[in-house]
């Protein structure tokens, strides 16, 4: 799937070799791994993630929503929030379906919080090690 | 869903270096061998990681 386009001289990735590969590996963890025929890494890939978010869930991780202000509660609310829609269908699902916890005191809340996001960025990982495969830069 | 409310510091720290270890172990390397030897020294670090800023918060809060 490494398609090229060479407009201009130069040699950009066609758009259709790698855009459904990533707008389903956001969507749905894995599913991009899968759709690249890429069983095992989708299957592993898929499992970490949603096993992270499931385990925030189940911490009470309240969700970031993004806040303006000083530069620190930007950078932690807006990355937060975008950390958090990371997840794809797991982010809308949880939404969707009503999960809406408060933040409160307490570790286990917090390492919650952490997990929601950290299911996220590792989900970004699995994108750019899909997009990679997808134009050919990586088997 | 079931509230997990008993999970400790290190409990949580092994979960997340778990997942994560997975996740880096995939994205990084290009045979299984690899993968599977970066994904447990990632785990080893991650742990190892750990022991030490737990130490060092314990002497720092003497």
């Amino acid at each position: 799937m490494a398609n090229t386009s060479t407009s201009a001289g130069t040699s950009t990735p066609a758009f259709r070799a790698w855009l459904p590969v990533v707008a389903l590996g956001w969507l749905i963890p894995g599913g991009g791994h899968f759709l690249l025929h890429r069983r095992g890494r989708g299957a592993l890939v898929s499992l970490s993630v949603i096993m992270m978010f499931v385990l925030g869930l189940m911490m009470r991780g309240p969700m970031f929503q993004p806040q303006t202000g000083d530069l620190l509660t930007t950078i932690i609310y807006t990355g937060g929030f975008i950390g958090d829609v990371c997840s794809g269908i797991l982010y809308f699902l949880a939404v969707w379906l009503g999960y809406a916890q408060p933040d409160v005191a307490g570790h286990v809340h917090d390492y919650g919080a952490k997990f929601l996001v950290a299911a996220g960025l590792l989900n970004v990982l699995a994108l750019t090690d899909a997009y990679e495969i997808a134009i050919g830069k990586k088997d | 869903m079931p509230k997990l409310n008993l999970v400790s510091h290190f409990e949580a720290a092994l979960l997340f270096a778990l997942f994560s270890s997975i996740v880096l172990g995939i994205v990084t390397k290009k045979t299984d061998k690899e993968r599977l030897q970066y994904g447990l020294r990632c785990f080893a670090y991650f742990v190892g990681s750990v022991f030490v800023i737990g130490w060092l918060m314990y002497f720092g809060h003497r």
